[in-house]
């Protein structure tokens, strides 16, 4: 059964909590034997699960924790602290994003019915935003839904949708009225994944992987009430759940990049490079950065955590990290040398890391990775290019 | 790695910020920096006693058994940002940023009792000579030998360059080798043998001097040969806070940056919705709200006492200087030719990012030493 977490002493009791049902001498989720990886993160997800820790801030009648923001990011310090993922790799998508915008926009009933199976691992959820011909531009989507009797038919088609091979469900942003208007006339729309109406085709990406998708609607249907806010809202509603995703970001991923920073000094001293005076600049620099960084962080979670508007220095933080990890992987590589023409030991990153699997040995296999997906961390969630825009235009003011 | 207790700036902090802001938008408007530029004027009395009078700026940060208010680093940063912001000239830095704290940091009670009160609201500044010409600021460096004459009177010999107001500061503070290694002493301003030349600064606001010292005569402050750990921890103190500057400085640039893309029309646009212009202000602004997270953390970790505070030092000082250099440049560009004249205030800002990029050891310098600090072999 699930115990009551107590927010004044939650760091603390979380922490204790977590070493307890880890093996003595645990070195991260990567350093387990590739085979074994995926039998762990389902077991670990169940532990989670069963002490109450998966939905922390949600309200204890949809099966959360009923604690605060607050006691959500501390818990996920603590669990990217201790080498370990919040969840399934898919979780994030309903745990993140959408799980916090329903309880924002939902109705009592969808909040009841569809908070609970997130939570179970019931309903696995993937992100319909992007079309092939909107990306930065997703003012300008064009997959319809259309309201007829008890249901609404949705045609059209959405690309690049992470994990839409193992989701249960998606959310797609469709046009539900003729307005030309971008912003306007497009609604958040729930569609069941298990249909003849709806068909997956996996999109091999650069890396080699397949984790992204196309997906088609040939007159798709979902019930009625599954428009989360009101019908026409749905500009809105996206972007609720897009600012839910850069504040989790800015909790956790200053830790998994601290871990990551330690084994690139592992790697310097392995290919014997910490002499080299140029090398001993290059890390200087990237740790400087990372260290600003995290500062930067730290701020917008103070923030976040005491419930105020985030400052204008939030805004920067997707930029400024993608960025970060894009150039650290590239210094690896560099370091590497000769090693990286070759693929030695598995290739990380895996979901929902952008770093290696904390504990991953320090292959040229984990680099090349992580080079290879760092050339996403710029475009995802939007590209550089656009938050420079919205930095330029939203916060300094300068016209359009 | 980081300190994890969330540290923001309190509310109290944010009306202590506004108030500075205030005064100095009144008290330093361009007209006044420009007057550096064009005349003679080198020193404003006037100032420095008004920055006392009014709000206790000298004694901001010295515990108030010493006659100061008792603030800490952060309260000294939040002034320094304003004060960089309207490029103020002033004994600021080199008096109550670095001599102040170095002489607070000796943690000598009649060093505190005597010189420290001098420093608060006397109407004095002081000076601390401690480069040489290399422009390295480490212990190694200090070539000035002081030699004893048995009581507390030594005689100092040596030359130091790049010393902060050391033509004019009332109290002259020299560091010094001795048989027992560096110690710290007063010199009188008209001592014999002590020669004091102004240099001429590529940022006019900012006042700089050779000291050379023949035989002078030197009272020693504190304790023979144990001076350099408070050197060393006032330089980190002096390091903080012109970074501080240095963001309070770049900010100013990327206004002005903005406000001249809104106005500013080409093509029948602003130039401010050409997106390389655009992208630019962008990049002023990450790199002017990440150096002011290092400063604030860095700060915090100071006023802790926290182990990891120097490192936090070095990565705000290494970032702040490289990110205003960045940002000084930039506005230039961003100006087109108006930006390259005497006339338009750019160029003060280029001259003192700049030259603050070389005060207080490089940030290449700051680099080396956190590589050290991480591990890596020597
Ligand atoms: C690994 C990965 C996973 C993803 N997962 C999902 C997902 O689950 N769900 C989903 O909906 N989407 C997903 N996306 C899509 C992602 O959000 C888009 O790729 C992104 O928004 C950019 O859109 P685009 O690819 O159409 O590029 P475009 O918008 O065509 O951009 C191409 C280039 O033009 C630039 N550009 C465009 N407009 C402007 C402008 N106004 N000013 C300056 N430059 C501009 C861009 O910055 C970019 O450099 C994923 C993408 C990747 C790479």
């Amino acid at each position: 059964m699930s115990r009551e977490w107590r927010a004044s002493t939650f760091r603390e009791d979380v922490r204790a909590f977590i070493a307890r049902l880890l093996p003595r001498g645990w070195k991260g989720v990567g350093a387990l034997p590739v085979g074994d990886v995926d039998a762990f993160v389902t077991q670990w997800r169940d532990t989670l699960a069963t002490a109450g820790l998966l939905g922390l801030s949600w309200p204890r009648e949809y099966g959360g924790g009923g604690l605060s923001h607050a006691e959500e990011i501390v818990l996920a310090e603590e669990l990217a602290r201790a080498k370990v993922p919040g969840g399934a790799p898919w979780d994030p998508m309903g745990m993140q994003m959408l799980g916090p915008t329903l309880l924002e926009w939902g109705s009592e009933a969808q909040k009841a019915h569809f908070l609970p199976r997130i939570l179970r691992g019931e309903d696995r959820w993937c992100q319909g935003f992007s079309e092939p011909d909107s990306g930065s531009d997703l003012g300008s989507l064009s997959t319809r839904a259309v309201a007829d009797g008890e249901f609404w038919h949705v045609d059209g088609q959405k690309v690049w949708t992470s994990s839409a091979q193992v989701a249960d469900w998606i959310f797609v942003l469709a046009r539900t009225s003729r307005e030309e208007s971008a912003h306007h006339g497009m609604s958040f729309v729930l569609v069941p994944m298990d249909q003849p109406g709806v068909e997956v085709r996996p999109i091999t990406m650069l890396s080699g992987e397949r984790e992204f998708n196309e997906v088609f609607f040939t007159d798709a249907v979902t019930h009625r009430e599954n428009v989360l806010g009101p019908v026409g809202a749905g500009w809105k509603v996206a972007m609720t759940l897009l600012s839910y995703e850069r504040s989790h970001v800015a909790a956790t991923l200053p830790i998994q990049y601290e871990q990551e920073f330690e084994r690139l000094l592992a790697l310097v001293e392995r290919r014997g490079l910490g002499r080299d005076a140029l090398v001993r600049d290059q890390i200087a620099q990237a740790y400087t950065q990372l260290s600003v960084l995290a500062s930067l962080g730290r701020r917008v979670k103070a923030q976040i955590s005491q419930g105020g508007p985030p400052g204008r220095e939030s805004q920067l933080i997707k930029l400024a990290w993608s960025e970060y990890h894009r150039d650290l992987a590239e210094l690896a590589i560099n370091l590497l040398g000769p090693e990286a023409m070759v693929v030695e030991g598995r290739q990380g990153p895996f979901l929902p890391y952008t770093a290696d699997y904390p504990g991953a040995p320090i292959s040229s296999g984990a680099w090349i990775g992580t080079l290879l997906h760092s050339r996403s961390d710029t475009l995802v969630g939007g590209t550089s290019e656009i938050q420079r825009n919205i930095c330029a235009e939203r916060v300094l003011g300068l016209p359009r | 790695m980081t300190m994890t207790d969330d540290q923001v700036l309190s509310q109290e902090h944010r009306v202590f910020q506004q108030t500075m802001r205030r005064f100095f938008d009144k008290a330093v408007p361009e007209s006044y920096v420009r007057d550096f530029y064009e005349g003679e004027a080198g020193f404003d009395p006037a100032m420095w006693r008004r920055l006392d009078a009014e709000f206790g700026l000298p004694g901001l940060a010295v515990p108030e058994e010493f006659g100061g208010s008792g603030a800490g680093l952060i309260e000294l940063v939040l002034v320094m940002e304003e004060m960089g912001r309207c490029l103020l000239p002033s004994p600021f830095l080199g008096s109550a940023g670095l001599a102040t704290s170095v002489l607070l940091r000796l943690g000598d009670t009649e060093v505190n009792t005597c010189l420290v009160p001098r420093l608060v609201s006397s109407g004095d500044f002081a000076a601390l000579a401690v480069t040489v010409s290399s422009g390295d600021w480490s212990e190694d460096a200090v070539s000035v030998r002081a030699e004893g004459g048995g009581d507390d009177t030594f005689r100092l010999s040596g030359t130091v360059r790049f010393v902060l107001d050391g033509d004019l500061a009332p109290l002259l503070l020299v560091a010094a080798r001795t048989t027992s290694g560096i110690s710290l002493f007063e010199v009188e301003p008209d001592a014999r043998g002590l020669d004091r030349q102004r240099a001429r600064s590529l940022d006019p606001t900012r006042r700089l001097a050779t000291v050379v010292m023949h035989d002078v005569d030197g009272r020693l402050v504190g304790h023979e040969g144990t001076a350099w750990p408070a050197i060393r921890r006032g330089l980190d103190d002096a390091a903080l806070l012109l970074a501080a500057e240095q963001v309070g400085a770049a900010e100013r640039c990327m206004d002005l940056s903005v406000e001249y893309a809104r106005t500013r029309h080409q093509f029948g646009r602003p130039i401010g919705s050409f997106q390389a212009i655009k992208h630019k202000c962008a990049d002023m602004l990450l790199r002017v709200e990440s150096a002011r997270s290092a400063v604030y953390a860095a700060a915090f970790a100071l006023d802790q006492a926290n182990p990891q505070a120097s490192r936090a030092v070095d990565v705000a000082a290494a970032y702040s200087g490289d990110a205003f250099s960045w940002v000084a440049k930039e506005m230039i560009q961003v100006h087109g030719g108006i930006g390259f004249t005497w006339e338009h205030p750019a160029h003060w800002y280029f001259r003192r990012a700049t030259s603050s990029a070389a005060l207080f050891g490089s940030a290449t310098a700051r680099r080396r030493r956190i590589a050290a600090a991480l591990g890596m072999p020597c």
